[in-house]
């Protein structure tokens, strides 16, 4: 089952970082989105996987009756899922916003802040 | 912390509460405010000279406190004689300069600035100076060198200013480094750190294979603050400053700490083959190069400033012989030194501050006009050159007892010594009785005597060398025995007295006069044929230091052209190929790839949600379009949101859900709207290329997971949290359990960031573009 | 997508979800759900009412600021910790109390209020984010 996983996680990751390879904002925001869902499903894995029930404890126990999935790794990334949408939006606004302004969704253009032919700096004291 | 203490406490800070208070005097009082700031140096010069009665009967006062306990610093402070010299020198020379500087910049705008920085200076260097743990020297070291950048660049309009700020801290700064690594070399080797045990201590330092190491590290710092040879040239050019600042920091006080930390380590770091060929060496060599520099000069400050560079040779030098006659040599000179060499500099601002012009050259006959600073220049400058019945020339005797009776080595310091000597006593009265005698000559500025506080500082400083010489016995027993017995670490008598007696030293003292007043006359020959061969070497290290500067900016440049060149897909490039590297080059280099995998035997329904997730994650890279991008986005969440419920996780696949369909909208709102381009321009090469780095980041992601998930597994944490999430904190919900109560902590954090998002968002919606985002664009383009 | 019968059908779904939302932050301690799943589905509900009638209807409805709501979350689930002071344990330690309301005893515990926090954070801070995005539409 995790041998599976493992070249699902692969897959994720490849198909995610070739997107953020490209020079188009929107094709990075798409390999970010794949990117935490690789993320998400390598801590998955690493906690181990089980058909087992759900960690939930029945009302009249105080402890899990059976074998149960491992809660470590689902409270972790359950808060990640969160925040990776929060940071997907903030990207996405700020790729809209750069646009705007710029024009262009071409990394290779955006070359404000980083000028090409940048002059050298003065020399004197 | 008794009472005693606490008072010294008080009085280090006495310096930086005055640097505080000098802004707001001087706006109050102007120039006048000098007189007020005064009272801040003269009540720390009273405290020490209170411990004057027991350090001078060899009892070192040490007290402080714990700084920082779980590191075992502590801030501490250690008075024996040659901290307590020291600290008197700085205090008392310190309170002259203040009522100097109110006189020399009056009405300057800055003046409240310029009091401010000096009395900061003045803080910084007490500390030095009576600092015991080796974190304090090293503070207060790079303190001194940090207020004299701003002190050299006070007048910062000027070029000149800021390059020799610049130099001046660039020199004394990367000294610093060196004395901190020094210094840890040092607790390293002996496990102290601080002076007093280091000093206690005997032979440990030099018999501790590190003892080199410690040894070049510390000459390091030494070396570059007391401008040796070839670091000397940042104390001419340091000369850009205002008078007050040369005469105090550049001749007096901060570069006299290389010499001191010299003297201090002496008695553990001394006393070796490589200490007493190197410091010699050095100190021999800047002592003939400074008075030969200094004889090329003109200008007042310059000469003064070549001979200052001289005399801490001198010092270096003798501190090198570590004989008991060195150091007592060494001991006096340095005390006869600061007084002289001050009041010589502030004649020189004098002289400047009343004609209007510090070149020789063009100075005459001034002793009608100005005789109260023409009598002050002339003590100042018969110590200077040794004579009789002042203090420099018991320096100098001593200094001549010292070397004239040993053999090979020591000869040749001698002749070093006799000829440094001579051209020094020349440059002496070149500045303090050329400007005075023979005709009168016009000066920009009508000359007549300056203000009292201009001539105070000189003449009481000029004074005392006299008294010193006079009163010997007394200063002797106060100041040269005790600082004498800390620099040689045994006790130590001085003894010489002004009365002559016949003997070798007598006769060089005789001979070193004799070629001065030779030297004296022929200066203008002397001058020209300097300034020839300096034209023929033509490069010095001041254009070495140019040269330095300009290739380390070229140099960076170049650098970040490289490093930085503004093409985002060149960062992603590299970030993932380290990524790559980092998860595959250890697993190849160690050979710990995973076990072959058993095939996986998975029910129809999850191999289907498996396809489903690689559909969507093929469908997502391929997409031409934006609505089958956005869909196969879908898909592929979906079908991690699938796996997430057939493994246990309904939360996780709830959650997952609700966020896909909402990224989805988002998606397709913003998309909608934007003529963003989905399909990808790159060259087929860049494909291939991007390509395989992603794929070896995937691939080495894979692997890492399926040699983790072949491990062991310590369930240890998740069994925790299963057995005391109802127990101990009445939820069923282990996941939420663990969200809200067990890691809460970590909950409130992360919800903070999305709030913080959600602000973000907010506002960079709302910010309208400016109206010149056309120019922008031009830019972009 | 203003067509008649999803505008007819909104306001119903709308308040379902809404329900739903609370139902599953109130149970989430003891059985799947809790705050950050409540929170995304009346985030859900209100993107519906928005793309059904316009942002401005839900800005209306909801009557104070999305940030708002996510700052006032934010307070409770950082205040709820600090009653930990009073009773002397670490901050955040959850704290529990079994009153007797009307003959029915309710769990009351500083993590309930916790949670409500993260609740209305999600619930304030996605609501502002998916509004601010809808809105662009319009304008």
């Amino acid at each position: 089952m995790e041998t599976i996983f493992s070249l699902l996680v692969a897959l994720f990751f490849t198909g995610g970082i070739y997107l953020m390879l490209s020079r188009h904002l929107i094709r990075i925001l798409l390999g970010v989105v794949l990117f935490s869902n690789a993320v998400n499903l390598l801590i998955f894995t690493n906690g181990r996987l089980t058909h087992a029930v759900p960690p939930i404890i029945s009302p009249d126990l105080m402890t899990p009756a059976g074998p149960v999935a491992n809660p470590l790794p689902q409270a972790l990334i359950l808060t990640a899922i969160v925040i990776s949408f929060s940071f997907f939006s903030f990207l996405l606004v700020v790729a809209y916003r750069a646009y705007q302004d710029l024009g262009t969704d071409d990394t290779e253009e955006m070359r404000v802040a980083e000028p090409a032919n940048e002059a050298p700096p003065p020399m004197g004291y | 912390m008794q009472r005693g203490t606490f008072l010294t406490f008080i009085v280090l800070l006495l310096p930086l509460l005055g640097a505080a208070l000098a802004p707001l005097l001087t706006r109050w009082a102007g120039g006048k405010a000098g007189w007020l700031l005064a009272i801040v140096p003269s009540l720390v010069f009273l405290h020490f000279l209170g411990m004057l009665g027991m350090v001078s009967e060899g009892q070192p006062i040490t007290g402080g406190f714990d700084w920082i306990p779980s590191l075992g610093v502590r801030f501490s402070w250690l008075l024996d004689g040659l901290s307590l010299t020291f600290a008197l020198l700085i205090s008392g020379i310190g309170t002259l300069i203040l009522i100097y500087a109110g006189g020399y910049l009056d009405g300057h705008p800055q003046q409240g600035r310029f009091f401010s920085f000096i009395l900061l200076f003045m803080g910084a260097m007490l500390g030095l100076v009576v600092s015991d743990s080796f974190l304090m020297l090293f503070v207060f070291w790079e303190l001194t060198s940090i207020t004299s950048f701003l002190l050299i660049g006070f007048d910062h309009e000027r070029e000149a200013s800021r390059r020799a700020a610049l130099q001046a801290l660039l020199v004394t700064g990367l000294g610093g480094l060196s004395l901190l690594a020094g210094l840890l070399v040092v607790t390293q080797a002996t496990g102290f750190n601080d002076l007093s045990t280091l000093l206690g201590s005997g032979d440990a330092l030099r018999s501790s294979p590190l003892y080199m190491a410690a040894f070049v590290l510390v000459l390091g710092g030494a070396f570059t603050k007391s401008a040796q040879f070839p670091f000397h040239f940042w104390l001419p050019n340091a000369m850009e400053a205002p008078t007050p600042v040369s005469a105090y920091l550049h001749s007096a006080t901060m570069v006299k700490a290389g010499v001191y930390l010299l003297m201090r380590l002496n008695p553990v770091m001394g006393d070796t083959a490589a200490w007493e060929t190197v410091l010699p060496l050095f100190g021999g060599t800047t002592l003939l190069v400074g008075t030969l520099l200094a004889v090329r000069q003109t200008d007042l400050k310059l000469m003064l400033a070549y001979t200052t560079v001289a005399s801490l040779g001198l010092l270096v030098m003798l501190t090198g012989f570590g004989s008991e006659l060195a150091v007592e040599a060494a001991v006096l000179y340095l005390i006869a030194h600061s007084l002289f060499k001050g009041a010589l500099f502030m004649v020189a601002g004098l002289l400047d501050h009343e004609t209007g012009t510090r070149d020789v050259t063009a100075l005459g006959g001034l002793r009608k006009a100005m005789p109260i600073t023409f009598a002050a220049a002339l003590l100042a400058a018969l110590s200077m050159g040794g004579l009789p019945l002042f203090f420099g020339f018991l320096a100098k005797e001593e200094i001549y007892a010292a070397l004239g009776f040993g053999n090979g080595w020591a000869a040749l310091a001698t002749l070093v010594a006799v000829a440094g000597n001579s051209l020094m006593f020349a440059v002496a009265f070149a500045v303090a009785l050329k400007p005075f005698i023979g005709a009168e000559r016009k000066t920009p500025k009508q000359a007549h005597e300056g203000p009292v506080s201009l001539w105070l500082g000189p003449l009481v400083l000029a004074l005392a060398g006299l008294l010193a010489g006079l009163a010997s016995g007394w200063v002797h027993a106060g100041f040269s025995s005790p600082m004498a017995s800390a620099v040689a670490g045994r006790a130590v008598e001085v003894t010489i007295s002004t009365v002559p007696h016949i003997g070798m030293a007598l006769l060089l003292s005789a001979v070193t006069v004799g070629l001065g007043i030779a030297a004296y006359l022929s200066l203008g020959t002397l001058r020209g044929g300097m300034a020839a061969l300096l034209t023929t070497i033509g490069w010095g290290p001041d254009r070495g230091f140019d040269q330095f500067v300009r290739g380390m900016l070229h140099a960076s440049v170049g650098v970040t052209r490289i490093v930085q060149n503004g093409r985002m897909d060149t960062y992603m490039t590299v970030t993932f190929v380290c990524v790559a590297a980092v998860l595959l080059v250890p697993m190849i280099l160690f050979g710990e790839f995973p076990a072959v995998p058993v095939f996986p035997d998975l029910q129809l329904h999850e191999w289907a949600i498996i396809l489903m997730a690689v559909i969507g994650i093929g469908a997502v890279v391929y997409a031409k379009s934006r609505l089958v991008a956005i869909v196969s986005l879908g898909i592929q969440g979906l079908a991690v949101a699938l796996l997430f419920m057939l493994f246990g996780a309904p939360d996780l696949s709830f959650t997952q859900f609700m966020i896909e369909t909402l990224s989805v909208v988002i998606l397709a709102l913003v998309m909608t709207r934007l003529r963003l381009a989905l399909s990808d321009h790159r060259p087929l090469g860049q494909k291939l290329f991007d390509m395989s780095v992603a794929g070896l980041c995937g691939a080495g992601f894979g692997l890492l997971l399926l040699k983790v998930t072949q491990q062991p597994f310590n369930d240890a944490l998740s069994q925790f949290f299963n057995a005391y999430s109802r127990t101990i904190a009445h939820g069923r919900n282990v996941v939420n359990v663990i969200i809200v109560d067990f890691r809460g902590f970590d909950t409130l954090g992360e919800i903070a960031v999305v709030m913080i998002t959600g602000l973000a968002i907010l506002a960079l919606i709302r910010i309208r573009a400016k109206p010149d985002a056309g120019k922008a664009k031009e830019i972009g383009r | 997508m203003r067509t008649l019968i999803f505008r007819t059908a909104a306001p119903f779904i709308t308040a379902l979800m809404l329900l739903l939302s609370v139902f599953v932050l109130l149970r989430g301690h003891n059985d799947p759900g809790g705050g950050f799943i409540g929170g995304l589905i009346a985030v859900a509900a209100f993107a519906v009412q928005g793309i059904a009638f316009g942002v401005p209807v839900v800005r209306r409805a909801i009557y104070f600021h999305p940030m708002a709501i996510a700052g006032s979350g934010l307070l409770l689930a950082a205040l709820s910790g600090v009653l930990s002071y009073a009773f002397a344990v670490p901050y955040l330690s959850g704290l529990w109390s079994a009153p007797s309301l009307f003959g029915v005893t309710v769990d009351v515990s500083t993590v309930l209020f916790f949670d409500i926090g993260v609740y209305l954070v999600v619930v304030g801070g996605i609501t502002s984010i998916a509004l601010s995005l809808e809105e662009r539409e319009d304008g």
